[in-house]
């Protein structure tokens, strides 16, 4: 490592990155079998795989770092929510597709400007799970990106789910773009850039789709936050019951 | 019930230097969709391939010849395309 | 199997055919495929249609009783090992709604038809999927019984048909090993796992049996299809060949089988069994199976809640074909 690190700082931050891919991996794998179209259960059955594998990683590295000897299972299995360190917005319930998929294109557009930055890590380790992640997340928010231009530009209804769509998650964007001590201690160590940094970068993406899905950018609005820090909405806590059930139900069995 | 997306016949390149294969159809309100379609149901997004997709009803098929118009459906039926035209992997290249 | 009960159209014997029907007899016997623009007799299309359509509304309807474990999945990998096998049988299905498409109906048609109750999909998903260990014994008895229709039918007459069964197939080989792996780790974890693998045995046995559907030996329907090759094998050669193959499987996992009747046969050099409650099988047919509102209610309101996601698509298109016509003339 080139620089420094504060262990904790790290392995917290390396959980805030895990656990989006881990709570938005598991809410898209909710459709798995009830999307509206054969081709698009399939396309998100994939979204779902990839954000899986990615958590996968990340959360196997917080592991590693922590030296406790705890697994990514450990860690996605067996912390309560206020262990957990997603953002906000990917454990807002799937509501309808349109929500689902404005909901993924806010946050791969956030997500991409990530992956992309972390390629350039101080540490390998970080820098190369970013450049097997950014590929597919690349491709997330092509579809994502593009399902929200055709669905804005598409009938009344599909415009209206989507203009309902966007106004509801926005007030949760926000938190993406908030530095904290953690995110200052990983920019020191040139670890990972400030969230703060990301953020013009992604108004970019934003307002180019929004515009050419004829939708209307909301603005500035007030910015739900905690999720970073563990404090979480009320859907974590139901997400976690049904995902840790079995581990939790019985202890130390192996499955 | 509204209008059923067209269907799309779809051909992969699945490797540089051979010739793009018949792998199955989907459907897609249009062609882009269809190959993003493709990528996620024919090749699970693999890099390197090169994907070509057709509207089925814009193929036209030879037809069966020996028989004779007789037992011949018509051509202007959409349904009666070609589909699934492709060779299993065990065959080798062909 | 994935399409049980199908009716054959059009059946009779060689001395009442006419002259096509005699040719295309002759080339099925021949081992050619039958091709979508090829003549073929409309009781052979239509009971095509019934068969591919019954088998793709059984792998959609399949990834139901599998997919509410999705979210619940005891580990990050086996989470993707079951999300990977869901897809796979949505793709499935959408290969077999594909070859169905090449005889004249398209998906949407065989959607409605499975909506309104009109056409049937498998018994066994009907029901349901009560602790983890139920996967895997989906992935090693359903997926199982299913691959011993499957393998034959990549021999199938009917060209699409056999191309969408050979994909399949190779697709499928990991499914049946993938439940047996579950099973393996329950049948040899704590007392609890493998209790839950028994009760998982228990509750699958009879509905995997009756996957095959009842005796066919005497019926009319199963003789024209085999006739024509759309059927392979007999209900019972298959089941026979299911429970001879499960047996020892049974017996390496340390479970038994819920049948005090089973008892190996010297002379058939196969495995005596019960036969399932035929009266159950056909009770779940007629729509009153643990789960079948559920079921068909969840591929329903999946179908109607995304009405206006496939025609906001559609209708993007066409203006976005329209803008691309008008920007050309202008061009011009």
């Amino acid at each position: 490592m080139a620089r420094a690190v504060d262990q904790a700082a790290f392995v917290e931050w390396l959980q805030r990155v895990g656990d989006n891919a881990l709570i938005l991996g598991h809410r898209v794998s909710e459709w798995c079998g009830h999307s509206p179209v054969l081709e698009e259960d399939i396309a998100l059955a994939n979204q779902a795989l990839d954000l899986i594998g990615q958590c996968q990683l990340w959360l196997g590295l917080a592991a590693e770092v922590e030296g406790k000897g705890r697994t990514a299972d450990n860690l996605a299995y067996l912390r309560d929510a206020a262990g957990f360190r997603n953002l906000l917005l990917v454990e807002r319930p799937n509501g309808d597709f349109g929500q689902t998929l404005m909901r993924q294109f806010l946050f791969d557009a956030f997500h991409l400007e990530l992956m992309q930055a972390l390629k350039t890590s101080s540490d390998p380790r970080v820098a190369e799970i970013a450049a097997k992640a950014e590929k597919e997340v690349a491709y997330h928010l092509e579809r994502s990106a593009d399902l929200v231009i055709r669905l804005g530009d598409g009938t009344a209804e599909s415009h209206a789910r989507m203009e309902k769509a966007l106004k509801s998650h926005w007030p949760y964007v926000g938190e993406m773009f908030l530095d904290d001590a953690v995110d200052a201690a990983m920019a020191e160590a040139g670890i990972a850039p400030l969230p703060s940094s990301l953020k013009t970068g992604w108004e970019r993406t934003v307002s180019t789709v929004l515009t050419e899905a004829t939708l209307t950018h909301p603005g500035e609005a007030f910015v739900h936050k905690g999720g970073k820090r563990g404090i979480h909405t009320e859907h974590l806590g139901f997400i976690l019951a049904e995902m840790q059930f079995l581990q939790r139900a019985y202890p130390g069995a192996v499955w | 019930m509204s209008s059923e997306w067209p269907l799309w016949e779809i051909f992969i390149r699945g490797q540089h230097g051979l010739n793009h294969r018949h792998v199955g159809s989907l459907h897609a309100p249009d062609a882009e969709m269809a190959i993003r379609n493709a990528r996620d149901v024919y090749t699970r997004r693999n890099e390197g391939v090169s994907i070509w997709v057709v509207p089925s009803n814009s193929i036209t098929a030879s037809s069966p010849s020996e028989k004779g118009p007789l037992f011949e459906p018509s051509n202007s039926k959409v349904y009666r395309h070609p589909t699934f035209f492709d060779i299993p992997e065990e065959v080798g290249h062909m | 199997m994935y399409a049980q009960l199908v009716k054959s159209e059009g059946a009779k014997p060689r001395e009442e055919m006419t002259a096509e029907e005699i040719a295309f007899q002759d080339r099925i016997d021949r081992g050619e495929k039958i091709e979508p623009k090829e003549w073929m007799p409309d009781g052979y299309r239509k009971t095509l249609i019934r068969q591919i359509g019954q088998h793709a509304h059984s792998e959609i309807v399949g990834q139901l009783p599998e997919g509410n474990w999705i979210t619940r999945a005891p580990t990050l990998e086996r989470k993707a090992i079951l999300l990977a096998k869901v897809q796979d049988e949505a793709g499935h299905g959408l290969y077999l709604y594909s070859a169905a498409e090449t005889l004249g109906v398209s998906r949407d048609e065989l959607l409605e038809k499975l909506h309104s109750g009109n056409m049937k999909y498998s018994s066994i998903f009907n029901y349901p999927t009560l602790n983890w260990a139920d996967i895997g014994a989906v992935g090693w008895l359903v997926d199982g019984a299913a691959i011993m229709n499957q393998v034959p039918l990549q021999r199938t007459s009917y060209g699409p048909y056999s191309r969408a069964m050979i994909r399949i197939c190779k697709e499928e080989s990991f499914h049946q090993r993938q439940g047996y792996d579950i099973m393996m780790k329950m049948a040899s974890g704590t007392p609890e796992q493998k209790a839950m693998a028994q009760d998982a045995l228990n509750r699958f046995w009879y509905p995997a049996l009756m996957m095959f559907g009842p005796s066919d030996k005497d019926s009319v329907h199963s003789v024209q299809s085999m006739a024509w090759k759309i059927k392979i094998n007999t209900n019972d050669e298959l089941r026979q060949k299911f429970v001879d193959q499960t047996v020892p499987q049974a017996k390496y996992l340390g479970l038994s089988i819920p049948d005090e009747n089973l008892a190996w046969n010297e002379e058939k050099g196969g495995w005596d069994f019960s036969e399932p409650d035929w009266s159950e099988f056909f009770a779940v047919i007629a729509g009153n199976g643990p789960c079948n509102e559920e079921r068909l209610g969840a591929r329903v309101k999946a179908w109607e809640d995304g009405a206006w996601f496939r025609d906001g698509l559609m209708a993007h298109a066409e203006k976005a074909e329209s803008r691309r016509r008008a920007s050309r003339m202008a061009a011009e």
